[in-house]
Parts: C-alpha cells; sequence; structure tokens
C-alpha cells in the first residue's frame, strides 16, 4: 500500500488530474467543515421564503442564492450539507467492497480448479442482475438509513474487484519469483499475502477511485427513490425527490443538486483516471 | 457451434440456478419473510395464518424446493397487491421496457459508433476533444438527474413532450433520450479506443499498402474489426440499459417492468420482486448469449470449442 502511494506521489499531475484531485479536496473539506462555513442551516425551514428564486434576500435571514426549497430551506446550504453523506458512504461502501472483492478473486485466482470454476460462476450470477436492481430489491427488503445502506453497496458492489483481481492473479502466479517462492518450499499463505497481494493491489486501487463515482450515483438513485438515505439527514438525492415533486414551478431545486453531483463524480473520475494511467496503463480502455 | 451453444445453454442454467438461490435468501435477508409481507394491522393469529398459507413454516430446504420447481414453471405464487401471479403482472409490464430499452439502444448505438469512429480517425482535433469531453460528462451524470432536467426544459418550459406517463409515442421520446445518452457516453469511447487498437495492427499497413483507397481500408478493415469490442461491449450496455430503466421509468412514470419493482418495493409485495429480479437476470443472461453468438459471426478468427 505504501508503494503506490510513493508511485503516486512521484508523478506529476496532468491538467485534469488537478481539476480532479481540486474538486475531491473540497467536497471532503466540505463533507468536515461543511455546516461551520454554509451560510444558511441546512434543515432550517424558513416558511416565509419557500420556493424562493435565486439570489432571494430575506430581510431576517440574509440572501438564498441559490433558491429556496418546499419548505423554505437554503438549496446552498443543504447542497453542502450532502457532502457529508456522500463522502461516508461512498468511502466506506468502497473500502467493505474492495476488502470482499480482493479477499475473494485472490482466493478464487490463487486456489484455482473446480473451487474458482464455482467461485466465478457466483460472481457472474451476481452481476447478471443489474446493479441498481439488485441493490433497489435488497433495500426494499432489508429497510433504510446510512448504514445499511452503506452495507448494501459494499456487500453488493465487490463483483468487478473480485473479476480484476482473479485476472491479475493468474497473471501473478506465473511470475519468475512467485514460482521461485513455491520451489524454495515458502507457504502458501505466506506466497499469497507477500508476493501475489501487492501485485494486485494496484489494479484494485484505481478500480476503488474509480468504483467512488458509481458508489455516489447509486446512493443519490436510491434516496432518490426513497429507499437510501431519510430525511432529515441531507443528501442530493434526497434533494432531487423533493425537486421532481415541484418540478413544474421551482427548477432550481432540481437543477444544483444534479450539477453538484455530476461535478463531484466527474472530479473523482479523473482523479481515478490519473492514478490508472501512472499505476496500472493496462486498465484503460475498461 | 452446435456443440458451443449446449454448453453456453448449461452455464447459463447453472448461473440462473445460482440466481434462484439469491432471488430466494434475497427476501430472508432479515430473517422471516412474513414480517415484510405481513400488513402491519395484522395480529398475531393472522401473521401466523399467513406463514402457514406461504409455507414459511416448514423447513428451509423444503421452502426451497418448493420455490425452485414452481419458479421453472414460471409460477412465482400470487401477487400481494395485484390479485394475479406475480409472473403474469411482470411479463405484462415487460413490453414496454423492452420497448424503452431497445429504442434508447438504437439512439446510443446511432450517436456513439460514428462519433467514435470519426474521434479515432481524426485524433487529437477538436471534434475529438468535444466528443470525448462530452462522454466524460455523460458517465458522470446520474442519469434519472438528466431525465428530469429533460422534462424541465422540453415538457415544462417549451411544452413540447409529456411529462409522463405513456401515451403514445411522444411519451417514449424523453425516457429513451435519455437513457440512449448515458450509453452513448459508455459506448462512445469504447469505438473510439476500439478503432484506434484497429488502426494500429499490420493488416492495417498490408491493406494499405496494396492501394486502396483510405475509405475502403477506414471501412472495410479498420472498422469491422473495431466493431468486434464493440458488439460485446453492446451486451453489457443493454444489461446497463435494463437497470436504468428501473430509475428513469420512475422518473418519467414508464408502466414498465422497472417502474413495477419499485411500485412492489413500496407496497412490500415481494413476490413480484422476486419475479422482476429473475426476470431482469435471465434478459441479461440471453442478451449476453446472443452478443457471443453474433460475435463469433463477425469475427471468424474466434474459434468456437
Amino acid at each position: 500500500m505504501s508503494t503506490i502511494f510513493d508511485r503516486l506521489r512521484g508523478r506529476r499531475l496532468t491538467g485534469v488530474g488537478t481539476i480532479g484531485l481540486i474538486i475531491v479536496s473540497l467536497v471532503v473539506i466540505l463533507a468536515i467543515i461543511g455546516p461551520y462555513i454554509a451560510p444558511h442551516d441546512a434543515i432550517q425551514h424558513n416558511l416565509k421564503a419557500r420556493y424562493a428564486p435565486l439570489g432571494y434576500t430575506d430581510p431576517e435571514h440574509g440572501t438564498y442564492w441559490l433558491g429556496t426549497d418546499q419548505l423554505g430551506r437554503d438549496i446552498l446550504s443543504r447542497i453542502i450539507a450532502g457532502c457529508r453523506v456522500s463522502v461516508i458512504v461512498s468511502i466506506f461502501a468502497v473500502f467493505i467492497a474492495g476488502s470482499i472483492g480482493v479477499s475473494y478473486g485472490l482466493i478464487a485466482g490463487f486456489v484455482g480448479g473446480w473451487v474458482d470454476q464455482i467461485m466465478m460462476r457466483i460472481a457472474d450470477a451476481l452481476l447478471s442482475i443489474p446493479f441498481i436492481v439488485l441493490v433497489v430489491a435488497i433495500s426494499g427488503v432489508v429497510g433504510a438509513g446510512i448504514v445499511t445502506l452503506i452495507l448494501i453497496l459494499g456487500f453488493t458492489g465487490w463483483v468487478t474487484y473480485a473479476r480484476v483481481t482473479r485476472g491479475e492473479v493468474l497473471v501473478a502466479k506465473e511470475l519468475d519469483y512467485v514460482i521461485a517462492a513455491t520451489v524454495v518450499g515458502q507457504s502458501k499463505v505466506r506466497i499469497m499475502f507477500q508476493h501475489i497481494l501487492p501485485n494486485v493491489m494496484s489494479s484494485a486501487v484505481v478500480l476503488a477511485a474509480l468504483q467512488v463515482g458509481v458508489t455516489i450515483i447509486a446512493e443519490s438513485s436510491l434516496s432518490f427513490l426513497g429507499l437510501g438515505v431519510q430525511p432529515p439527514s441531507v443528501t442530493w438525492g434526497l434533494m432531487l425527490a423533493d425537486g421532481r415533486a415541484s418540478i413544474g414551478s421551482a427548477w432550481w431545486m432540481t437543477t444544483f443538486p444534479g450539477v453538484a453531483i455530476t461535478i463531484v463524480v466527474l472530479g473523482v473520475v479523473f482523479l481515478g483516471d490519473w492514478m490508472r494511467d501512472v499505476l496500472d496503463p493496462r486498465l484503460r480502455g475498461e | 457451434m452446435a456443440r458451443y451453444i449446449v454448453s453456453r445453454l448449461g452455464q447459463m442454467v447453472i448461473t440462473m440456478f445460482i440466481v434462484s438461490l439469491l432471488v430466494f435468501f434475497m427476501i430472508r435477508l432479515k430473517g422471516d419473510p412474513i414480517t415484510i409481507m405481513a400488513p402491519p394491522h395484522f395480529n398475531e393469529e393472522q401473521v401466523e395464518a399467513l406463514r402457514r398459507a406461504w409455507g414459511f413454516d416448514k423447513p428451509l430446504t423444503e421452502q426451497y424446493w418448493v420455490f425452485l420447481t414452481k419458479a421453472v414453471t414460471g409460477d412465482f405464487g400470487k401477487s400481494m397487491s395485484h390479485n394475479t401471479g406475480a409472473m403474469g403482472l411482470v411479463m405484462s409490464r415487460l413490453r414496454l421496457t423492452y420497448l424503452l430499452a431497445g429504442v434508447s439502444a438504437i439512439i446510443g448505438i446511432v450517436i456513439a459508433v460514428p462519433l467514435g469512429v470519426l474521434s479515432a480517425l481524426y485524433r487529437n482535433s477538436p471534434l475529438d476533444v468535444t466528443v470525448s469531453a462530452l462522454a466524460s460528462l455523460g458517465t458522470a451524470m446520474p442519469n434519472f438527474w438528466l431525465g428530469l432536467m429533460l422534462i424541465i426544459v422540453f415538457s415544462v418550459q417549451l411544452r413540447w413532450f409529456p411529462v409522463f406517463g405513456h401515451e403514445g409515442i411522444r411519451s417514449i421520446v424523453l425516457p429513451a433520450t435519455c437513457l440512449g445518452t448515458g450509453m452513448a457516453a459508455r459506448l462512445s469511447r469504447l469505438t473510439r479506443s476500439a478503432m484506434l487498437e484497429a488502426l494500429r495492427q499490420d493488416y492495417m499497413r498490408t491493406a494499405r499498402s496494396k492501394g486502396l483507397t483510405p475509405k475502403r481500408v477506414n471501412v472495410v478493415h479498420a472498422l469491422r474489426n473495431a466493431l468486434i469490442p464493440v458488439v460485446t461491449a453492446l451486451g453489457l450496455q443493454l444489461g446497463w440499459l435494463l437497470g436504468g430503466s428501473v430509475i428513469v421509468e420512475s422518473v418519467f412514470a414508464w408502466p414498465g417492468l422497472g417502474r413495477l419493482v419499485i411500485e412492489s418495493i413500496h407496497v412490500r409485495d415481494i413476490t413480484v420482486v422476486q419475479a422482476a429480479v429473475f426476470w431482469f437476470a435471465l434478459s441479461f443472461i440471453l442478451i449476453n448469449l446472443v452478443v457471443d453468438l453474433l460475435y463469433s459471426v463477425i469475427d471468424p478468427r474466434v474459434k468456437i470449442e
């Protein structure tokens, strides 16, 4: 893991990579200190300023730069507050999915034979159900909430990692020094963790970076459908659901949370693309 | 060829068997499925009666055996909110989802393939840069949000299309544009890199040195080879379209299978959810089977064993 960061540190950022890094850092900072610097309280109602348009100035509460929603809550402050859920959900979900997927792929690829066959069939079966259908169905059964959402996204999103890792393991198994380690009689567990795992980590890290974007979109989709994070938590998906209910009158309610999601996902993808170019050029085009 | 098809069908059966296990255990993730199915006003006795009626008091293996044998015949039990079989309900909504996915796929291909090919032929030109910027934007944008934006612009402001529902051909334009452009964003990148890869091959040099016209070289030699990975990706993309339809159908109130899933989850009609998930998986697997067979038709180099 530390070598991965060393390799990234040594490389110059590309223009696009820099934009990605700035966006991602900004979102993480906002997730931590956002509520302290936001112009308004994200959940405070102001019934005198419901559906206020962009730049509306309320004599008591100040200016609502991006307008307000059906309860007079400030859209800009809510977008800032929404960073927190996106960051928390995507980091934890990606970490869980990555850990499961890498272990799964490592075992399948390393053990091989019929174990590998069965494990990959299971992965294929899981992959044949469109991700969002699977997640929607499970959250319908298990229920909603941030923790459940993280677990659902984590326990369903691992298949891609498993497939990529398995492929890498099959290659790494044939490397000279791995064969040498086998010949000198090192234990299988040691070979797996000490020689093969470091080889597959960079692909997994790149994939994880790119999956953050997918996870952010999945979280907002589920919250939009009412199956993810629940009010009074503030998320971009819930804001879009509110916006949809007022779509004929208050376009700003729907427009800006979506712009926020798009910018953040773009930032994540830019950063992930740069990491891929540095760490794992072979993954390009996947 | 026949042997290949048989072996692929065999794999398909195994995958569907695992899917059936997933679908069976999915509704038992929280233990007793009856706690999800029973209406909140039911008392202890009524819940117990419902449990017995559904056979949830039997041992798990027996429950699965009953589920599997019925599922094979397309029987997923009765829908609890509609008074019909769950599978029948799924079937009645299927046509509209396939229609939407089909139209979206055509929009996606028509946009993505020419743009991807031109981007590769005129690499690093302003066109290439624009296309790849749009593709990045298209992949980063949640497609349901794009749908909401289309509604604001074309339905609310311009009043060109109905806001939602299914009222003839005009209703499909916005949802299909929404899904189709999302797919185009993904597919154009793939077409571009496949085309670049094909242009780099030795047979391209041979073709050029034979004195063939650039047009013929590009179309016959490069494009035909570039299409192979594109067709493979198409299978996965159609899976993405089916998944995307769940949310886009909800946004546009398009009465297809995706919307049925969401409706059923909200009224806790889990037999319908099971049947729908099963059908989504089967569609995806069948699409990929067809794609794999197509693959061997366009690329004779693929030796089928």
